[in-house]
């Protein structure tokens, strides 16, 4: 009876079998206004929880800095964001359908999650213009990377997003000779041609000038609305100068979340920042 | 094929590369069979085999410096996919000896004989058409590349790992290629060979087409690696060679990428191998050896990373020392191999390339 | 006290008395002996194998001390008769011709011609014969080893008449091995009598017991005997020795195993440490093991007459050479190269090639044997089926001396924290002091200094050639890829795994397919665990 019902099913033209359907995650569902669900997340390295229980929602269009003391997860959380690392128990989704934690570092990328590392990471063999042009939104299979040719559109957009970073001068100059701070702008100038739905940006304006801070603080708020943007800092001035909402993470796990003012008046904050 | 050569563009040491190749394909075949014997302009035969291995050497060593190089992938395993496409092209030969072997067989080949065997192993069959051995010899390297770099490249395998891994995998391959139960002749490989598509494999204008071959497929390995290289994909290779995680991050499937170069630097390296059994007329396990891989490596080094035409020139270059020097001193060769490893790495680390670029960026 | 002394000295006085006493009896029986012995040999020169056989009765029981070197003689084919006078003569081969002794008067006859000779023929049943007979007189041997192995080679002959002297031997035997196999050869007759309760008897004693033979008397029982409970209990015995020789077959693969792994382990320790502390891939590594086995071999020649010396000084003496040669290479080449660890592989590759050619140079490129230390040869017998060879068993013990002392060295002393310290965190290391560059070196050093050793361990086991690193180095980085960067544990573990899993699979697929299947084995493990059996975890992975 068995064979005979698997034999109809073989038969069956329509059937389509489970290993022949595409596996595609969903795309972007921001219906309920939430962007990012991380829940009930703990991650151990060798005994040692980086991450503890944490919970943490970012609105759609929303600008959020996370604080902490050096050790306190911030890294290891973005991690865990953008697959680098998986988390021991817990879950991360992307809007309402997209599940992170199936996804690897392309896949997500690809899904519209973009990120700017602790440590400028450009490439530095190549020039400005080429770093952008790796970084644009599109097709990133092998073959349509083989045969891409820029249209004259994509070329515009690469000039827009150099002149916004102001690298427009050094377009054809190797990436690897800018400076410090040129370099973390480039690294922003590659989240932005990758046009993500949200960025991640670890500790953008260290190694900055204040003005060049100040060029910061106006991009990324002006970034958020569109895009939801995480920001990682250390620098309390910069942070109090573009956060509407901040949440502080210590020792793996969210300890207080609120305005600037609210975080800075809180007991617990305060302990953990100045030890008692 | 416009975009081919469109990606020659500013290339010069390239288009001169080229240049010579083209002029090369037409004066040597003509300075050995036109050209008296006496007249000092005459090339004998021995010295047309012998370049056209050079040239194949030379295809090998552009497909080594296209993953090591532009992918930042240093292969010791490269010497397998060579063998690969050596064997398929032998295994043709071999067929096509047909009855005039020692013993007479028309359809085993004389070691099978030698062995008692009765039937043709079935990886045998279809080399005895030459389109099936041309795709085989494209094919079984590719299959091979696939294999590893898939399972390499997907767990993240890189640097000395990955270098180790490919010296293993050639070492494998030459263990099991020594096996007369393998079915590939044993120890001593295949040889013997009679002609190849009905042409006498000891007439000179046979020689001079295989020479005239080699030049093309050169030219042709030349001409893809390039436009490969100056493709986006070209330039997302360097990303990886430099900073694999990054690209990750911004999208790309970095082990894809990876496979589709390594596979395809793996077809080049079996089409040079093809191209190299039917001038030496003899194909063994020794191929496979991790000594030879590794010496591929350092032609490459030799003639300067990621410029191809460095490659080349790094492969002619060493090639050319070797035969000169192993009949002259033969125990200095391997001195002198040794030598150039410790050497190039020290003092010349972009190779003979990079002293050209040097001077140039002088004037 | 003093009537201990007393006690003493009155046995000393008394000894020779009774020494005397008993020696009278001897005496008498002593002009017996030599009568049927030369009985014996005067029945020799029969043409008739029964009178021979009968012969070789009569010299047997004789007790006569030359019975021995003539029964092995006859045996051997030595014994001739003088074509003259038909004098049973012993031959030798000598210069021109065969030197000829009398047997029984021992006189020396000068060397003499073939034809001048005639050989005493033996057939099957003579040849049986004499092996027993020679087993009989090793049975009187003062050596309980001796008499031991003379009852094995006797348990083929025995019948069940044989009994009776077993057990008369049995009560005499004082030693427990030789009474342990005078029990077998006993039970082993009983089997061939006819007593059912005594066969049963002597199945209980049999099972388990390991000897060829009573394996082949257990076989023939099975299919010949009459009774049935008889059989019953013969096959179930005989099931019983089958899984015992299979369980010590499986620990003689475990044994080569483990042997293979210890040779692995040393080679790769060396390689563990530099490639874990400096992250360097030292292609040289194989090559530094070779010279660590030729100064084992140039040791050697320099004192022939004391190969135990020599090799108890090679070990030093390699772990010095091969470390020398480890810190010029580093201190010449690999500093230049630090974060370049692709070129550092091929400068060392290169460093490879000149150190094989100039070990071809010096010492030709034909392998050299180094001889081994007496107590190093032969085997330890645990039983009939299984024996281990005293060479394995010494490099094994040696590897683990070796890993032990390192572990230490890097756990406790004050080189092993720095190396530590250089190998986590470089910078770091350096701004608290450390002296990274001399750290790097002395790493360096001892780890070539390590290789070398493991050279001295390999000229034990194989010839010494110029190839002798090239055919161990890609196994040593499987294991270092296998068992992780930089832990000692790791390559332990991996060593002696890869080791047993190659024994394993060789007699199932084949030495080569073997080492195949493991490389593939290899590369697959390598897709579960990138890092190795003990990876670093956390962010200092990347």
């Amino acid at each position: 009876m068995i064979s005979s019902s698997s034999l109809r099913s073989l038969l069956n033209r329509e059937e389509v079998f489970p290993f022949l359907v595409p596996d595609i995650p969903p795309e972007l569902d921001l219906s309920h206004g939430v962007i990012l669900y991380l829940e009930g997340i703990s991650v151990s390295f060798d005994g040692f929880k980086a991450i503890n229980d944490l919970n943490l929602y970012i609105d759609d269009g929303e600008l959020r800095c996370i604080i902490g003391p050096n050790g306190a997860g911030k890294t290891t959380m973005m991690d865990i964001i953008t697959g680098k690392t998986r988390p021991d128990i817990g879950s991360a989704w992307f809007g309402q359908g997209i599940n992170l934690l199936k996804l690897d570092e392309p896949e997500i990328a690809a899904k519209g999650i973009g990120r700017k590392f602790q440590k400028p990471t450009v490439f530095e063999e190549h020039t400005v213009h080429t770093n952008l042009e790796l970084a644009m939104a599109g097709d990133k299979s092998v073959w349509k990377t083989l045969k891409a040719k820029l249209s004259s559109e994509q070329k515009d957009s690469i000039y827009e997003v150099a002149t916004l970073i102001g690298l427009k001068e050094q377009i054809r100059t190797r990436a690897g000779s800018l400076s410090h701070g040129q370099k973390q702008w480039l690294e922003i100038g590659m989240l932005l041609m990758q046009s993500p739905k949200l960025l991640l940006i670890d500790e953008p304006v260290a190694g900055m000038t204040q003005q060049e801070m100040e060029r910061t603080a106006e991009l990324l708020t002006t970034l958020s609305g569109q895009h939801s943007v995480i920001v990682v800092e250390h620098d309390m001035d910069f942070v109090r100068s573009i956060a509407r909402k901040v949440s502080v993470l210590h020792q793996g796990s969210i300890l207080a979340e609120g305005t600037m003012d609210e975080v800075q008046n809180n007991q617990q904050v305060v302990e953990v920042y100045l030890g008692e | 094929m416009i975009s081919l050569f469109a990606s020659l563009r500013g290339d010069r040491a390239g288009i001169i590369l080229l240049i010579l190749l083209l002029l090369a394909t037409v004066a040597v075949p003509v300075c050995n069979l036109v050209v008296p014997e006496n007249s000092p302009v005459h090339i004998s035969t021995f010295t047309m085999a012998l370049l056209g291995k050079y040239l194949c050497y030379a295809l090998l060593a552009i497909s080594v410096d296209l993953v090591w190089g532009y992918l930042g992938i240093l292969s010791l395993g490269h010497g397998a996919f060579f063998a690969l496409g050596g064997y398929a092209m032998g295994m043709y030969l071999m067929r096509q000896i047909g009855d005039r072997g020692v013993y007479g067989n028309p359809l085993l080949p004389d070691f099978m004989v030698f062995l008692n065997w009765k039937d043709l192993p079935w990886f045998w069959h279809g080399f005895d058409m030459f389109w099936f051995t041309l795709l085989m010899v494209l094919i079984v390297p590719a299959l091979l590349a696939i294999v590893v770099g898939w399972f390499a490249f997907r767990s993240r395998v890189t640097g000395v790992y990955l270098s180790i891994i490919t010296q293993a995998m050639t070492y494998a391959l030459m263990l099991a290629f020594f096996r007369n139960e393998m079915g590939f002749g044993g120890n001593n490989g295949l040889t013997d060979f009679k002609d190849l598509l009905g042409f006498s494999l000891q007439s000179d204008s046979t020689r001079a087409g295989l020479f005239i071959a080699s030049a093309l497929a050169l030219a042709f390995g030349y001409i893809s690696c390039r436009y490969i290289t100056r493709s986006r994909l070209g330039q997302a290779a360097l990303a990886i060679r430099d900073q694999e995680a990054r690209l990750r991050f911004i999208g790309y499937r970095v082990e894809n990428i990876k496979l589709w170069i390594f596979t395809f630097s793996a077809m080049l390296a079996g089409l040079a191998g093809a191209l190299y059994v039917p001038q030496v007329g003899i194909i063994n396990p020794t191929e496979f050896s991790p000594l030879n891989s590794i010496e591929m490596v350092v032609w490459v080094a030799v003639g300067g990373r990621a410029t191809l035409y460095g490659a080349a020139v790094g492969a002619l270059l060493v090639n050319y020392a070797k035969s000169f020097l192993t009949v002259t001193f033969p125990d200095a060769w391997l001195f002198g191999l040794g030598a150039i490893f410790v050497l190039v790495t020290l003092f010349l680390p972009k190779g003979v390339a990079g002293l050209f670029k040097k001077q140039e960026a002088h004037r | 006290m003093g009537q201990h002394h007393y006690r003493a000295l009155l046995s000393l006085v008394t000894l020779p008395f009774l020494l005397l006493v008993c020696f009278f009896p001897a005496v008498a029986a002593q002009t017996a002996t030599q009568e049927s012995f030369e009985q014996g040999i005067h029945l020799l020169k029969s043409r008739k194998f029964q009178e021979k056989n009968r012969a070789v009765e009569l010299i047997t029981d004789s007790g006569d001390p030359r019975s021995m070197d003539v029964l092995q003689d006859l045996l051997a084919g030595k014994l001739f008769l003088l074509r003259t006078d038909q004098t049973v003569v012993q031959v030798k081969s000598a210069k021109g011709g065969y030197a000829v002794t009398g047997v029984l008067q021992q006189q020396d006859l000068g060397t003499l011609q073939t034809r001048q000779l005639k050989k005493i023929t033996i057939n099957n049943a003579l040849r049986g014969a004499l092996k027993s007979g020679i087993a009989k007189i090793n049975l009187q041997h003062p050596d309980p080893g001796v008499r031991a192995n003379a009852v094995e080679s006797m348990l083929e002959e025995i019948t069940a008449d044989s009994v009776q002297m077993l057990e008369e031997l049995k009560t005499k035997e004082q030693n427990k091995a030789v009474r342990r196999e005078l029990e077998t050869a006993i039970a082993i007759s009983w089997l061939k009598g006819n007593d059912e309760a005594q066969k049963l008897k002597a199945l209980d004693t049999l099972s388990g017991s390991l000897t060829p033979v009573v394996r082949n008397e257990l076989k023939k029982i099975t299919t010949q005997e009459n009774s049935e409970a008889v059989q019953k209990k013969a096959l179930q015995a005989l099931h019983t020795i089958e899984a015992k020789v299979k369980w010590y077959a499986k620990l003689e693969t475990l044994f080569f195993g483990l042997s293979l792994g210890s040779v692995l382990v040393l080679a790769a320790i060396g390689l563990a440490i530099t490639f874990g502390v400096i992250g360097v891939i030292n292609m040289a590594h194989g090559e530094l093991i070779m010279i660590g086995a030729y100064t084992t071999y140039v040791l050697q020649q320099c004192m022939p007459d004391h190969i135990g010396l020599s090799l108890a000084l090679a070990i030093p003496a390699a772990f010095c050479v091969s470390g020398l040669v480890g810190v010029i290479i580093e201190r010449s080449v690999i500093r230049f190269l630090y974060g370049r660890p692709l070129e550092t592989l091929l400068a060392t590759f290169g460093i490879s090639l000149i150190l094989q050619q100039t070990v071809r140079s010096i010492f030709s490129p034909l392998n050299r044997s180094v001889i081994t230390p007496e107590w190093m040869t032969g085997s330890l017998a645990i039983n009939p089926v299984l024996s281990l060879t005293t060479n394995r068993v010494t490099v094994f013990i040696f590897a683990m001396l070796v890993f032990t002392t390192l572990y230490i060295l890097l756990k406790k002393s004050s080189l092993g924290l720095q190396v530590r310290a250089v190998s986590q965190n470089r910078a770091m290391a350096r701004s608290m002091g450390i002296h990274a560059a001399k750290v790097d070196a002395l790493t360096f050093g001892l780890g070539s200094g390590i290789a070398g050793i493991a050279g001295v361990a390999l000229s034990q086991l194989t010839n010494v050639g110029p190839n002798l690193g090239q055919s161990y180095i890609i196994d040593s980085f499987m294991v270092v890829v296998f068992g992780g960067v930089g832990n000692l544990w790791g390559t332990m573990l991996g060593g002696l795994s890869l080791g047993i899993a190659n024994k394993v699979l060789e007699p199932w697929s084949g030495a080569v397919l073997a080492k195949i299947l493991i490389l593939v084995l290899i590369i697959l493990f390598i897709q579960k665990r990138p890092q190795g059996l003990f990876p670093q975890k956390g962010r200092a992975a990347e």
